[in-house]
């Protein structure tokens, strides 16, 4: 950890009832300027972590800090700090879209003349101009989760959290919030704090990730760097010869490692594009005839299945049946 | 704001206000709002107590009780009386209803006792749906977005505590409009004042109602529980007081939980400023009982909510 830490997390722990340890001894940093991802399935402990650091959940144990300020010690103070864009769609139905941002600077303390402007500035910012007068209750997904955001900016935090920021939106407009997202990087230098059990917003968002599972962290890292962990690109292929030519692809320029099964030839490469031509002119010169090619590139499912054990699909299932348990026995005591 | 947290650039936010209870007043007009922008709901709440003055109160037209129509045939006299007789008898009579009125209810008839206990009553609906509006507002995630603002607990308790006080003012203001309407007969106490009065014991009453109502469902996250405590509550706190009938002529072990529920208190309050006619006498004790309750329970609430609001 490094004084340009903004996020800081020591030992953090939440056990619920003396029993249910949802969230188990995790460590990490996130740095100025970055955004950074808790990638996990639901019920991993991602949405108790966030409570806990935006001060709405006591730790049973451990620290954080964030930007400097304790967050057991100094709640009000990292409160005021921060901004949070929840899981939930919280804005008031009955209020309309403008009402509802003015609302959230008056929870901030922010004065009225200058609210105004900031809400009118926002407003722009999420497209949402246009209905600021409207009730959010005629309000689509898109646009609650975009008013969200919106709420959730206007004390200009420095540190923003995102719980699960597309959860149930349509392609276009999950594609739509990450630019959001981008921008805010990019353009205002806000550290960005999210999480989510989508590997292709994880990838295509984060600077660095955490994968956790059952409250625990099991590896932080840059996207490259995780899928880089896997050894790189896999090609797959075959020849026409039942002849042991591992030798051969082995000589071959990026090749790391070859593994023959079933007649087939698994290849890791440092870059596939690269080295599946290489390859195949070699074999060519040494007369042997491809019959089949693939080239595939790592991607954080794969990740996830090298870390885990199990793919972030047959992870969600198993919560599945571990939720539907603890409501049948919940049921079974009433 | 620690000296670290300022190096490392946290907000400029120009005019913050530093005050502990900013955001009282934003969430407070949010509650409001959600009441008097919806027709139905404000309709209703003016609907409401039209038809327990009118029907209840009206239909418990206990004086009817004591006059001559009320009687069953009696057997004629043996001799007969004589008509100077009669007519001492009939004039001895004649009062009878409205001395019995007065001594046990205080007032001329029963719909003015029972129009006041009215206020007291509304004001018990009123603040019990406070209770199903945390509990709401935890289910919708409203709750978390405030919380993980910089706006203190007791501002988020006691904007529910305020809005629910507004609402049930005016809704006492109503019922005395329609207990008016409907044939209210005034002692010689009331006079202009006795409104502002009354606004004021009801303001009392609701805060101390509306944060013990909060407090019970603090951490609650079902619908049901708020339901529950309001009907396992409400229909004991209504009946053990002096709403439908004088305490003197409960029994003993009713009198003594009655003299100790802050309704009794209220309701004197609103009958001696409105409808008694024997003077102000414990209106200081009233006012003092249902304020002192107002204080405590609201602190407690509040002191709750420092603890539980977080989870």
């Amino acid at each position: 950890m490094s004084e340009n830490d903004v996020i800081k997390v020591e030992g953090l722990t939440k056990v619920f009832n003396h029993s249910l340890v949802a969230v188990d001894h995790i460590d990490f940093s996130v740095k100025q300027g970055e955004i950074f991802g808790f990638l996990g399935p639901n019920g991993a402990g991602k949405t108790t972590t966030i409570n806990m650091l935006i001060t709405i959940m006591k730790p049973t144990e451990g620290h954080a800090s964030i930007l400097g300020g304790d967050i057991a010690k100094q709640s009000t103070d990292v409160r005021g700090a921060i901004g949070v864009v929840p899981q939930e769609y919280t804005a008031d139905e009955d209020l309309t879209g403008m009402e509802n941002i003015l609302l959230c600077a008056d929870l901030y303390g922010i004065s009225r003349s200058l609210s105004k402007k900031r809400a009118l500035d926002l407003l722009q910012l999420v497209e949402l101009t246009a209905f600021k007068d409207k009730r959010v209750q005629t309000f689509s997904g898109g646009m609650r989760r975009r008013l969200e955001l919106a709420c959730g900016l206007i004390n200009r935090p420095k540190v923003l959290f995102l719980d699960e920021p597309t959860l149930g939106l349509d392609v276009q407009t999950r594609a739509a919030t990450w630019n959001y997202v981008k921008m805010l990087k990019k353009e205002f230098g806000m550290t960005l704090f999210l999480t989510t059990h989508y590997l292709e917003e994880a990838d295509a968002l984060c600077d660095r990730i955490a994968i956790i599972d059952h409250g625990k962290i099991i590896v932080t890292g840059t996207p490259t760097e995780l899928k880089d962990s896997l050894g790189g690109d896999i090609i797959t292929l075959a020849v026409q010869k039942d002849e042991d030519i591992t030798g051969l692809i082995r000589k071959v320029e990026h090749v790391k490692e070859v593994k023959k099964e079933n007649g087939s030839y698994t290849i890791k490469s440092s870059s596939g594009e690269l080295t599946a031509p290489l390859i195949i002119e070699a074999l060519r010169k040494n007369g042997h005839v491809v019959t089949k090619l693939s080239l595939t590139k790592p991607t954080l499912n794969e990740v996830y299945l090298m870390y885990t054990g199990k793919s972030m699909r047959d992870a969600e299932e198993s919560r599945e049946g571990v939720m539907q348990q603890r409501m049948a026995m919940r049921r079974a005591h009433r | 704001m620690t000296a670290e947290m300022n190096k490392m650039g946290t907000v400029d936010n120009g005019n913050v206000s530093k005050s502990k209870l900013h955001g009282l007043w934003a969430l407070t007009n949010r509650e409001l709002k959600k009441w008097y922008q919806q027709p139905f709901v404000f309709i209703m709440g003016i609907i409401q107590p039209i038809l327990w003055l009118a029907l209840l109160g009206k239909a418990m037209n206990i004086s009817a009780m004591f006059t001559s129509t009320a009687l069953p045939q009696l057997p004629q006299l043996n001799p007969p009386l004589t008509p100077g007789q009669a007519l001492t008898l009939g004039q001895y009579f004649s009062g009878f209803s409205s001395s019995i009125m007065s001594s046990t209810f205080n007032t001329a008839d029963y719909f003015s006792f029972m129009s006041m206990s009215m206020v007291a009553f509304t004001t018990v609906f009123t603040t019990a749906f406070v209770g199903m509006s945390v509990v709401w507002d935890r289910r919708l995630g409203f709750m978390n977005k405030v919380l993980s603002t910089p706006v203190s607990r007791s501002a988020i308790i006691l904007s529910k505590v305020f809005a629910a006080s507004v609402r049930a003012i005016f809704q006492s203001l109503i019922v005395t409009a329609i207990a008016f309407a409907l044939g209210l007969q005034t002692g010689s106490n009331f006079s202009a004042f006795s409104l502002f009065g009354i606004f004021a014991i009801v303001f009392l009453i609701s805060m101390g109602l509306a944060s013990f109502f909060t407090a019970l469902t603090l951490r609650s996250t079902r619908m049901e529980m708020p339901q529950a405590i309001f009907q396992l509550i409400t229909l004991p706190l209504m009946f053990a007081s002096s709403a439908y009938f004088p305490i003197k002529l409960m029994p003993d072990w009713l009198q003594a939980i009655a003299n100790v529920n802050p309704l009794s208190y209220t309701i004197d309050a609103v009958r001696r400023l409105m409808v008694y006619s024997d003077g102000f006498g414990p209106l200081p004790l009233d006012f003092a009982y249902v304020g002192i309750f107002a204080v405590v329970v609201t602190a407690i609430c509040v002191v709750l909510s420092w603890r539980y609001l977080n989870k």
